[in-house]
């Protein structure tokens, strides 16, 4: 399993492992993660845990980290939610084009 | 017979979780709200199910030098036992007495 999901999250720069679908969340902190992802213009890839048992047990060991959603960033764990929710600046850095980081009068 | 076990039967799991947390942590401040009425009828949460979902604030000294992945894996792991029975899910501030300005 280890090996299996080493691949996993080495395969993309942002893979998220949540409950549905990017278009069908089934969990409000799995949807609220897609919306960070999205309205930061991110490209990511998704895993549904709901649909494969031992993905969602097996993450659980490998993350050491017993809820979801879960989101990897360059192959490592980068937080759940809450950690999503707080250093989403970080997360413009992984746009394809840097967004020039400007203010409004 | 009421011997210790069935004392700490009868505490609610938010009282149980502050005395893991307040314990282990050392906690300047624990604020523990159950939050799991706004999750009523969600798919995951059985049988109408109480005490399934928190917001939990703890400052701690023990937080320092660590990161935000590692404070959530310390309050994680301490309530293990929970999250093995019915607790669903929490969500977490993590802050050292420095961060937190106090």
């Amino acid at each position: 399993m280890r090996e299996t999901l080493d691949k996993v999250v080495g395969a993309h720069k942002v893979v998220l492992f949540m409950k549905g679908t990017k278009d069908f969340p089934q969990c409000g902190f799995s949807h609220t993660v897609v919306q960070i992802l999205r309205s930061l213009d991110v490209p990511f890839e998704t895993l549904d845990v709901l649909s494969n048992e031992a993905l969602r047990q097996g993450l659980k060991d490998y993350s050491s980290w017993p809820t979801f959603p879960q989101l990897y960033i360059d192959g490592e764990f980068f937080g759940g939610c809450d950690i999503t929710l707080s250093q989403a600046f970080y997360l413009l850095w992984l746009k394809p084009t840097h967004m020039t980081v400007a203010s409004c009068v | 017979m009421m011997g210790s076990r069935g004392t700490s039967a009868v505490l609610s799991r938010a009282a149980r979780m502050r005395q893991k947390l307040q314990s282990a942590l050392e906690a300047s401040t624990l604020d523990i709200e159950d939050v799991s009425y706004q999750h009523a009828g969600h798919a995951a949460v059985k049988d109408n199910a109480n005490e399934t979902h928190f917001n939990i604030k703890v400052i701690s000294p023990k937080f320092e030098g660590q990161s935000l992945v590692k404070r959530h894996r310390m309050v994680y792991d301490l309530l293990t036992d929970e999250l093995n029975s019915g607790l669903h899910a929490i969500s977490i501030v993590a802050k050292t007495p420095k961060e937190s300005g106090s």
